[in-house]
């Protein structure tokens, strides 16, 4: 399962807007994407009940993981590009 | 309070309250909150107001959540006819309800939309749908309170007002019934004793709701707001008297939309950005960065304009949770606004350091104020320290008597002075502003009060140096007429209120406001102070 480590580029950290690209992106993505802090459990990155829970800050790192399909890879690089990008300005 | 005059019979709205046991299959409940889902994005692609559109679409995203779902499905695990499903409905809910709800702030308002949804799928699952805002005629809808998505489904053709029982000025439902043009009353207790077909006239701009008015009230009424209206209408541009003199009528604000509402209705700038309001749901102080950023877009929707920006008005009143302020006997008298400097130093610098760079690269024209400034050393101090971060206007509140007796001692300190009234008034008249049965003593027209505007309204003008008034009392224009005689030099007030003062003040001279304030500070009484007015400035 692909995964990879980002840091949130959102001043207003990961919920309103950020949350809401983040979420969609990965509830069109067709197999399961998990987002969490490193070692601990990841939630689904398609809940934005969960991800809003999550409340990760601007500048936290946030690990992003892909279920194995096959565009597991493509998916992964699109949600890290919109967790790094900052969706603010 | 939205204003308006309008004659209509009652159309009662009442949220079901289901206090029945509602059985189901775990499937069924899963179809219900589809269904509730389905609705409001329906809703969210019809309605056209933003803030409606915006609210609705993050319910729908949350009546679609898998979490949610799999946190239901956990709680019916056979498939089978439950008995009761409400229990395991509000279970699942209130896990992320208390997560929700321990992150405060943005996150914590995001509960009411939970609840929402909760209970619409329960109404919905028992067959006792919330009974629909759809009218079949024209009527004035009577709630104890509207929900974001109440208001957001309501049919503008057949709705003549909202009159509710719970809220304030700033509630949801006050700011939809202006964003709609539609009369709106709010706090309005016993209005849902009325009978169900009572004909009532609403009047939104005085708050007064008459049940079977007579002809003669209802056209008193009506041709009285349609004259306002017209008034207000007539007169476009900067603020100025009818003999030609300036008045800068700026808009308070406290985020950046607010900022670019005010520029829609014409203010001159903002007289007043409250910059608490972008740290009252931080559970950690914003970054400088972070701060700069927040400036910025607030300076970015006023190019060209004077931006008034306070520095923290915190305490333990309206709590900044990073800041620690212990619980106080008196809040109102304990360590707030500039004050805070006694005991987080190092916020308030910071701040006046994010302001100072952001104002830097901007096209606004940045003006900065500390609030509850007693004494001339604290004003040189904040002025001082305002100066070094690059900031080039730098001004006070007077909003304590000491400030404003020893006004030409303070003010000389810096560049320019602005006049809190709201505190103002609670500290002269020593009565608290939140307490109802206090409300006759807080009225910005006795002439105790006004008579102390007017001690630091000369002390500015004598040094030549710009006072402003922010505060409700800019808001009435006869008071607003008064302050200008006293001295005043611009006013700032909700976006909502610029067009009606702008057109009364278009009305009078100048000479007419010195006259009318100069026999005020003589009144014996609030009452009589604003009868003076009036009967000297027209109504």
């Amino acid at each position: 399962m692909p995964s990879e480590e980002v840091q949130v580029a959102s001043k207003v950290g990961l919920h309103a807007r950020p949350a809401s690209l983040l979420i969609k992106a990965a509830g069109s993505a067709g197999i399961s994407v998990t987002i969490g802090r490193p070692g601990q459990a990841p939630v689904n990155a398609a809940s934005m009940l969960s991800v809003l829970a999550l409340g990760a800050k601007h500048g936290e790192t946030v690990v992003i993981t892909v279920a194995d399909g096959p565009d597991s890879d493509a998916i992964l690089a699109n949600l890290i590009e919109i967790v790094s990008t900052d969706h603010d300005v | 309070m939205s204003p308006g005059v309008v004659v209509g019979t009652i159309h009662r709205y009442v949220h079901a309250v289901i206090d029945q046991p509602v059985a189901a299959t775990a499937h069924e409940v899963f179809a219900a909150l589809d269904s509730v889902a389905t609705d409001l994005e329906q809703r969210a692609e019809a309605v056209t107001l933003a803030v409606a559109k915006e609210v609705l679409g993050a319910q729908a995203m949350i009546a679609r959540d898998p979490a949610l779902v799999e946190a239901i499905a956990a709680r019916l695990l056979d498939d089978k006819i439950h008995p009761d499903v409400r229990g395991a409905i509000t279970d699942a809910f209130a896990g992320f309800r208390d997560a929700l709800l321990s992150l405060g702030g943005y996150f914590a308002e995001r509960v009411a939309d939970l609840d929402e949804i909760r209970d619409r799928t329960v109404a919905r699952l028992s067959g006792l749908e919330t009974s629909a805002l759809t009218l079949s005629k024209p009527g004035v809808i009577v709630a104890t309170d509207l929900t974001p998505a109440d208001t957001a489904a309501l049919d503008l053709d057949f709705a003549l007002a909202l009159v509710v029982e719970r809220g304030g000025p700033t509630s949801h439902t006050a700011i939809v019934a202006r964003g709609l043009g539609i009369p709106a009353i709010v706090g309005c207790s016993g209005i849902l004793d009325l009978d169900d077909d009572a004909h009532i006239l609403v009047d939104g701009r005085d708050g007064v709701v008459i049940v079977s008015p007579s002809s003669d009230e209802v056209s008193s009424r009506q041709v009285k707001e349609e004259s306002l209206r017209a008034r207000a209408a007539a007169v476009t541009g900067p603020g100025r008297l009818s003999d030609g003199t300036p008045i800068a009528l700026m808009a308070n604000a406290g985020n950046e939309h607010d900022a670019i509402a005010a520029a829609a209705a014409g203010a001159e700038g903002i007289g007043l950005f409250r910059t608490e309001l972008l740290f009252l749901d931080r559970t950690t102080e914003p970054t400088v960065e972070e701060q700069i950023h927040m400036y910025s877009r607030v300076f970015a929707a006023m190019p060209g304009l004077k931006v008034i920006l306070r520095t923290l008005d915190a305490g333990s009143d309206k709590p900044v949770p990073f800041l620690n302020v212990i619980a106080e006997e008196n809040p109102a008298l304990g360590v707030r606004g500039w004050r805070l400097t006694r005991i987080a130093n190092d916020v308030l610098e910071r701040q006046l350091e994010a302001i100072g760079k952001a104002s830097v690269a901007c096209d606004a024209d940045v003006w900065v104020m500390a609030p509850m400034i007693d004494l001339p050393e604290e004003a040189q101090d904040f002025a001082r320290r305002a100066r070094a971060h690059g900031i080039k206007h730098v001004g006070v509140m007077i909003e304590t008597p000491a400030a404003a007796m020893l006004a030409d001692k303070v003010i000389a300190e810096v560049d320019f002075a602005s006049l809190g009234t709201n505190d103002l008034t609670q500290y002269v008249m020593a009565a608290d502003r939140l307490d109802s049965r206090l409300s006759d003593l807080t009225s910005t027209w006795h002439p105790s009060v006004l008579r102390v505007i007017h001690q630091a309204a000369s002390s500015a003008a004598a040094l030549s140096a710009p006072i402003g008034v922010c505060g409700e009392s800019a808001a009435s224009p006869h008071l607003a007429a008064i302050l200008l005689g006293l001295g005043v030099t611009s006013l700032s007030m909700a976006p909502s209120a610029i067009a009606e003062v702008r057109g009364y003040l278009a009305g009078v001279d100048r000479p007419t406001c010195v006259h009318a304030a100069s026999l005020v500070l003589n009144a014996r009484s609030a009452q009589e102070a604003r009868e003076i007015a009036v009967a000297i400035l027209g109504e």
